[in-house]
C-alpha cells in the first residue's frame, strides 16, 4: 500500500498538497484542470520532485527519499520512454538489467513481455519504425519488465487516437490485473477515467483528493470536478 | 520559395560574393603559378609535412579526450561559478596567440612555476620548446573548444532520457553506455576533426615554441622561405601544399557538418538523478578544478608579470597598439558588412564563399598577395591595409555562421510584413533586419575584432622594422629578451582584445528587443 502522508509540495506561487493511501491493486485515475499539478503528482511519487513537507511510504517503509529506482513503481512517461539508439528487445529488457546482460531465463521474460503486449517478432526494430501505438506497446512490456507493483502513467497514450488509446488502457487493465499491479494514471478524458479506474482523484485548486469510487464520484460530483467538467 | 523581389539588393550580395571570392581565389592562383613543378618537395619540406599532420593528430586527440571528463563533469554539476567556468572556456577562442603562449611559458617554461617546483624537489626540469611545447599549447586552446562542443552534446540528449535511465535504476557506468556513449561516437569525430583542422594551421604557436628541423610546421616553413631565404619559389610550393592538406581535411569536416556551432554551448544545468554518489562529486570537482588551473593560470601569470610593466611600456608599444587597434576596427567592419551583404543573398552559394576563408590560412593568402602585389607596388608599404583585409576574410566564415541563421530568421518571421509595406534596400535592413539581428551582429563583430587584434599570421610576413601590430611587437620583445616589457604588452593586447569583444557584445545587447 502506498501513503501519502501529509505530502505538500511548493515552489514560486505553486503548491499541491495530497494526504491519502492507495490501496494494493486499485486501479486510480487522477483528473484535474491542467496546470493544477496531475503531473506534478506523478513526479513526487516518482521521486523525480522531492516534497516541501511530508512523507511517502510503502507498506509503512518511508521512501521519501529513495531514489526513483528503488521505488516499488514503473513510470511510463507522456514521451521518451523509448531509447531511440536500441532495439525494441533492448529497450524492453532494460526493464530486467540495465547492462543487459540476460540470462537465459531472463530472455524468455522479456520475449514473454513483448509477446503478451503483440510485440512478437518486432524484437529487432528501432523505435523509429515503430507507429505510435506499437512504441506505446513496446514501452508497456519495459514496464512489465520492471516487475514493480505499482504502474504510474502520465498520459502516455495521449498522442494516440481515441480507439487506439482505449485498446492501450485495456490492454494496461488486463496486465494490471494478470500482474497483480496497482495503476494511478493521469488523465484529460473522463471517459477514459470511467472506463478504467475504480476511483478517481480530483486535483484542483492545490489539493489532490483523496481517490473516490468513479460512479459515485461521476454521478454526485464535487464543484471542483463540476467545474473541470464545466457541467 | 518566398517571392525575394523587395529583399536586400542581390546585385550587392552578387558583388561582395565576387571580391571575396577574388580575393581568396587570386593568391592562390598567383601561389600556384608561381609554385609551378620544380624539384618537387625537398626532405625538409617532407619533415614539415610530416610534422604539421603528427602535431596535429596529437592535439586532436588530446583536447577531444581530455575534453570528455570535463564536459561530462560540467554537463551533470550544478555550482556556483559554472557559468563563469563556461564563459572561461570560450575565452582561448579570442585569446591572441602570442598572449597564450607568454602564459604557457610562465607556467611551463624554463623558469615557470612548474619547473620552479621540479627543482626544488630536486627533479630535473621539463623542456617547453618543441613537439610537446607545441601540442600544449594547442590542447591549451582547443580543450576548452572541444569541452564546448560537447557540452553541446550533452544537453543534445533529451531530459527524458535521464528521467528514464533514473527510473530504471541506472548507475554512472550503464548511463555512460546507454545516453552518454552514443552521442559521443556520433560527435567525437567531429570534435577531433575541427581540432585537427585547426591545428594544421598553427602558425604562431609553432612560430613560438616550435622551429629548429624537427619543430617546423608547414606555414612555419612558408614563413621561413619568405623572410630567411626569400625563396619565393619554395614559399609558393609550400603554401600549396599547405592549401592542399587544409582543403581535402575542410571539406571532410564540412561533409560531417562540424563546422556548424562555435558559439554556443552554454545552457542551463539539467537535472539528474544518477550523479549523487560522493565519489563522482569528487572526480568531476577534481576534474573541473585541473581545467579551471590550466586555462586560468597562464592567463593569470600574464596578468601578474605584465601589471607592473604597464607604468613604463616603450613608446613602440603604444604605436604598435595604435596600429593594431585601427586594423581590428576597420577589418571588423569590413568582415560585418560583408557577412550582412552574403547572409542576405541566403543561398547555399554565399555560404559556401563564406566558407572559403577557412580553407586558405593566412600565411597561403599573404604569400599570394605578396607574389601580386611585389610586381607593382612595395608590399611593406601595404602592410596595414593587407592585414586588414585578410583578417576581415579570417574571420569571415565565424561572422556568416553567426549572422546568417539570425538573418534569416529575421525574414522568415517578418519578411511578409516587410514586403507588405514595401519595405525594401537599405530601409529594410535600418528598420527590419538590423533590429532584429542586433545581438549576433554584436557579437559577430566583437568575435572579428578580437580575432583581428589577436592575430599574428600575416602581418609578419609583411612588416619591416618600422611597422607593427601589438602581437608582433609582443613577438619582437620577447625575441630581444625584454621580457618585462613583453609581458606588459601581452596584458595590454589581451585587454584590448577581451575589450573590443566586450564593447561589441554589450553593444549588441543593449537595446535589443528581440
Amino acid at each position: 500500500m502506498l501513503t501519502l502522508e501529509h505530502v505538500t509540495y511548493t515552489q514560486a506561487g505553486f503548491a499541491l498538497s495530497a494526504h491519502w493511501a492507495l490501496e494494493p491493486e486499485a486501479r486510480v485515475a487522477i483528473v484535474g484542470p491542467s496546470g493544477a499539478g496531475k503531473s506534478t503528482l506523478l513526479a513526487l511519487i516518482g521521486g523525480f520532485l522531492a516534497p516541501s513537507a511530508g512523507r511517502i511510504l510503502w507498506q509503512g517503509k518511508d521512501i521519501t527519499d529513495a531514489a526513483p529506482s528503488a521505488r516499488p513503481l514503473a513510470n511510463l512517461f507522456q514521451e521518451g520512454n523509448l531509447f531511440p539508439h536500441l532495439t525494441v528487445f533492448e529497450n524492453a529488457a532494460l526493464g530486467v538489467n540495465t547492462r543487459l546482460k540476460l540470462s537465459a531465463a531472463e530472455t524468455a521474460r522479456v520475449q514473454g513481455a513483448l509477446e503478451r503486449v503483440g510485440l512478437a517478432g518486432f524484437e529487432a526494430r528501432k523505435p523509429a519504425q515503430l507507429s505510435g501505438g506499437q512504441a506505446s506497446r513496446a514501452a508497456l512490456a519495459r514496464a512489465l519488465c520492471q516487475d514493480k507493483p505499482l504502474l504510474l502513467l502520465d498520459e502516455p497514450f495521449a498522442a494516440l487516437g481515441p480507439a487506439l488509446r482505449r485498446e492501450m488502457l485495456g490492454l494496461v487493465g488486463e496486465i494490471a490485473t494478470e500482474h497483480k499491479r496497482a495503476v494511478l494514471m493521469v488523465s484529460h478524458e473522463p471517459r477514459d477515467a470511467v472506463q478504467f479506474a475504480q476511483a478517481v482523484s480530483v486535483v484542483a485548486e492545490g489539493v489532490a483528493h483523496a481517490p473516490q469510487e468513479t460512479n459515485a464520484l461521476f454521478a454526485n460530483p464535487p464543484q471542483a470536478l463540476r467545474d473541470y467538467l464545466g457541467a | 520559395m518566398a517571392r525575394r523581389a523587395l529583399a536586400i539588393s542581390t546585385a550587392t550580395s552578387a558583388a561582395v560574393a565576387a571580391l571575396v571570392m577574388l580575393l581568396v581565389l587570386a593568391p592562390i592562383g598567383a601561389v600556384g603559378l608561381r609554385a609551378g613543378w620544380p624539384d618537387g618537395l625537398g626532405a625538409a619540406d617532407w619533415a614539415a609535412l610530416r610534422f604539421t599532420v603528427f602535431q596535429a593528430v596529437l592535439s586532436a586527440v588530446f583536447s577531444a579526450v581530455l575534453a570528455i571528463p570535463v564536459a561530462r563533469a560540467l554537463a551533470r554539476r550544478q555550482f556556483r561559478g559554472r557559468g563563469a567556468l563556461v564563459l572561461l572556456m570560450g575565452a582561448p577562442f579570442i585569446l591572441p596567440v602570442i598572449v597564450a603562449v607568454m602564459g604557457l611559458l610562465a607556467v611551463f617554461g624554463q623558469s615557470g612555476i612548474l619547473n620552479t617546483g621540479l627543482v626544488a624537489l630536486g627533479l630535473p626540469p621539463v623542456q617547453i620548446y618543441g613537439l610537446h611545447g607545441v601540442v600544449l599549447a594547442h590542447v591549451f586552446f582547443n580543450l576548452p573548444l572541444a569541452t564546448r562542443l560537447l557540452l553541446q552534446g550533452w544537453e543534445a540528449i533529451p531530459q527524458e532520457r535521464f528521467r528514464l535511465a533514473a527510473s530504471l535504476g541506472m548507475g554512472p557506468q550503464e548511463v555512460l553506455r546507454w545516453l552518454e556513449w552514443p552521442m559521443l561516437k556520433e560527435r567525437l569525430p567531429a570534435v577531433l576533426l575541427v581540432v585537427f583542422l585547426i591545428c594544421l594551421s598553427s602558425f604562431a604557436v609553432a612560430l613560438t615554441l616550435g622551429g629548429g628541423p624537427r619543430a617546423t610546421t608547414l606555414e612555419l616553413a612558408v614563413y621561413q622561405a619568405f623572410h630567411l631565404e626569400f625563396d619565393l619559389g619554395r614559399a609558393a610550393l609550400l603554401a600549396l601544399v599547405q592549401l592542399a592538406l587544409v582543403l581535402s581535411v575542410g571539406l571532410a569536416a564540412l561533409r560531417l557538418g562540424t563546422l556548424a556551432g562555435f558559439g554556443a554551448g552554454r545552457g542551463a544545468m539539467r537535472q539528474r538523478w544518477d550523479v549523487g554518489a560522493l565519489w563522482l562529486k569528487a572526480q568531476d570537482a577534481f576534474v573541473l578544478g585541473l581545467a579551471t588551473c590550466f586555462i586560468a593560470l597562464p592567463l593569470a601569470m600574464v596578468a601578474l608579470r605584465g601589471f607592473t610593466a604597464l607604468a613604463d611600456l616603450p613608446a613602440s608599444v603604444w604605436r604598435a597598439a595604435g596600429a593594431s587597434l585601427i586594423i581590428a576596427l576597420c577589418s571588423t567592419v569590413l568582415c560585418i558588412a560583408a557577412a550582412l551583404a552574403l547572409a542576405a543573398a541566403r543561398g547555399r552559394w554565399a555560404e559556401m564563399v563564406g566558407l572559403l576563408g577557412l580553407a586558405v590560412s593566412p600565411l597561403v593568402l599573404g604569400t599570394g598577395l605578396f607574389l601580386l602585389i611585389n610586381p607593382y607596388f612595395s608590399p611593406q608599404a601595404l602592410a596595414l591595409p593587407i592585414t586588414m583585409v585578410v583578417n576581415a576574410l579570417m574571420a569571415l566564415p565565424f561572422a556568416l555562421r553567426i549572422v546568417g541563421p539570425e538573418y534569416a530568421r529575421a525574414e522568415a518571421d517578418f519578411g511578409r510584413l516587410a514586403d507588405a509595406l514595401g519595405l525594401k534596400g537599405l530601409a529594410r535592413l535600418r528598420r527590419m533586419i538590423l533590429p532584429q539581428i542586433r545581438r549576433a551582429l554584436g557579437f559577430a563583430a566583437g568575435l572579428a575584432a578580437a580575432l583581428s587584434m589577436g592575430d599574428l599570421g600575416v602581418i609578419a610576413l609583411f612588416a619591416d622594422a618600422e611597422t607593427a601590430t601589438l602581437p608582433l611587437q609582443v613577438y619582437r620583445l620577447m625575441g630581444a629578451y625584454r621580457m618585462e616589457a613583453a609581458a606588459g604588452a601581452a596584458l595590454l593586447l589581451v585587454g584590448l582584445s577581451f575589450g573590443l569583444f566586450a564593447l561589441f557584445d554589450w553593444g549588441g545587447r543593449r537595446g535589443a528587443d528581440t
